[in-house]
């Protein structure tokens, strides 16, 4: 649905030029919900905008639905515009105008009649649940409601294409869930593919298919969301996951020094991370009466990445070393990653 | 007060009001295009080309250098070939539009620069032509600020018309200066000077009230 290939965007600044973005090429596939998290000035902004040339790229390709939006004229791209809804961190709602008349305004710039008009919007504002906000102005309503409004302008055009931009980052917590599940529920509903551009790994988890992770202009990790979970390549991308899920260790462990080489009377610490299914399997009991180890459950926690369920574990195996080096390898066999820590005290 | 002051007054105000009004409605049917223009022909704007927008910036700056009072004589055969005479009423009313339009363009741009660059981004990528940009976004977005401002160039146009009386062109300043001031009759520049003060207030007020009536930012 949308390929970007090569795109390279340079800026003139006050000292040179600066680089927003280094060769990056995405793909996303239709229907698909699809994330980019990085830190702010990371580019994800520019990246974005560089989907409906909001940003033109200094070089590299953007299709979209098979139209090459860089050869596009002017009248041409704004056509092609009006099938990419776009909606942003502070809603951009015109103040002067009602929750009808935001909603109405794209489908005015394409000179519908009032008639149609009004046939396309109230389906649209029950869809969002502000039907009874219609003659409300954007002051008059919450954060929330007024992402809901600018959701609801972004589909009055009917795109085939969602844009995101921070949408959620202006929000609060419980606000975030409830836009995100209508997100969602668009993106079931009407077979939308949504590019959603956030900071927050929460956004990433709760609804994206898959997800890229941007720094300094160029994406550094991507893939299936539940791939890049449970195991991350970057120091980044793990960052931005211990933000979400903690760190993976007890408090007293934190700090403890790390040996490579067992230490008498230690134990090994292993982080097992389970995903989908195999979260059922007794493997724990099973690796404490087989192989004469224990094994003390440090951390543990349970979460879901959309709708697969997920969980990480803490062990500490302890006992004689060829106990402990079988149980590894019985560990290793089973459908679960495993990440061998270290020794500890 | 001798009873021939108020004929005098309301006639003076007439004249007034009459230089203030048709000056405003001129200098506004050009000087918002010409705010517009200075702000979508900007580096960035939506219509972008600096050249003209450095050229029209520069005249705008020159015309609102001159003060008022030199203007008024120095298009002298200007006014004539518009309005086909150089004095009074009719005749002040020209260099009081040629003077308000750069000020209501400075005033047009200040207020439509206050338009949150989201907003034109978002009627951007939903397609919109500048032309749309600027009467569906930018001229609603900005009514309410604009209408403050012109608050103000209406009460510097009422300074403004009492140098008309250098032209012959009447009004209450005119009436201060040859009757309060040349002819020594202090009660006629205190009624003058009362009815412009009132003139202000009813003004500011007139645009305060319809200013907040079209901000629906703050409700």
């Amino acid at each position: 649905m949308i390929t970007l290939s090569h795109i390279e965007k340079t800026y003139a600044g006050a000292d040179g030029a600066v680089t927003a973005l280094k060769d990056v090429s995405l793909t996303v596939a239709r229907g698909e919900i699809f994330g980019v998290i990085g830190l702010s000035g990371a580019g994800k902004s520019t990246l974005i905008r560089c989907i409906n040339l909001l940003e033109r790229p200094t070089s590299g390709s953007v299709i979209v639905d098979g139209l090459d939006m860089m050869a596009l004229s002017d009248a041409e791209l704004r056509e092609a515009r009006k099938s990419i809804g776009m909606i942003f961190q502070h809603f951009n709602l015109l103040s002067s105008a009602t929750v009808y008349d935001n909603v109405a305004f794209p489908l005015r710039l394409s000179g519908m009649d009032e008639d149609a008009i009004r046939a396309k919007v109230e389906p649209l504002l029950a869809l969002v649940s502000l039907d009874d906000k219609a003659q409300q102005y954007p002051s008059q309503l919450s954060g929330g409601q007024k992402q809901r409004v600018g959701i609801a302008r972004a589909l009055a055009s009917e795109p085939k294409v969602l844009l995101c931009d921070e949408a959620t980052s202006a929000l609060d917590p419980q606000t975030t869930k409830a836009i995100l599940e209508l997100i969602r529920d668009i993106n079931q509903k009407l077979g939308l593919t949504v590019v959603i551009i956030t900071h927050e790994m929460q956004v990433i988890k709760d609804i994206c298919d898959k997800v890229a992770v941007i720094e300094n202009g160029v994406i550094t990790e991507s893939g299936r969301v539940i791939d890049v979970f449970t195991d991350p390549q970057r120091d980044m991308t793990k960052e931005f996951i211990s933000v979400l899920m903690g760190s993976g260790f007890p408090p007293d462990l934190q700090n403890a020094p790390i040996s490579a080489e067992p230490i008498p009377g230690g134990r090994l610490l292993v982080r097992l991370t389970f995903v989908g299914s195999s979260a059922g399997e007794p493997v724990i009991s099973t690796l404490i009466r087989k192989y004469e180890v224990e094994a003390d459950i440090l951390y543990g926690n349970i979460d879901s990445i959309k709708d697969t369920p997920y969980g990480r574990m803490l062990l500490g195996l302890s006992g004689a070393p060829e106990a402990v080096e079988n149980a590894l390898a019985f560990l290793r066999e089973k459908d679960l990653r495993i990440e061998v820590i270290g020794y500890v005290a | 007060m001798s009873p021939d002051v108020i004929p005098l007054l309301m006639k003076a105000l007439g004249e007034t009001v009459a230089m203030v009004v048709v000056a405003m409605i001129a200098a506004t049917a050009i000087g918002v295009p010409l705010g517009v223009l200075l702000v979508v022909t900007a580096k960035g704007g939506v219509l972008a080309c600096p050249a003209l927008n450095r050229v029209v910036a520069a005249v705008v700056n020159a015309v609102r250098s001159i003060p008022f009072i030199i203007l008024m004589v120095a298009i002298i055969p200007f006014t004539r070939l518009v309005v086909g005479t150089s004095i009074g009423t009719t005749a002040a009313m020209v260099p009081l539009t040629l003077a308000s339009i750069p000020f209501i363009g400075r005033q047009v741009e200040t207020s439509l620069r206050e338009v949150p660059y989201g907003l034109i981004e978002a009627a951007l990528a939903m397609g919109a032509t500048p032309m749309q940009i600027i009467r569906r976004v930018y001229l609603p977005e900005a009514l309410s600020s604009i209408v403050a401002q012109l608050t103000t160039v209406v009460i510097a146009l009422v300074g403004e018309s009492a140098m008309a009386g250098a032209i012959g062109g009447g009004g209450l300043g005119d009436l201060a200066i040859r009757y309060g001031y040349q002819r020594f009759r202090p009660e006629i520049m205190l009624a003058t000077v009362v009815v412009l003060i009132a003139l202000v207030q009813l003004v500011q007020f007139a645009g305060n009230s319809l200013a907040k009536r079209l901000n629906k930012k703050e409700m």
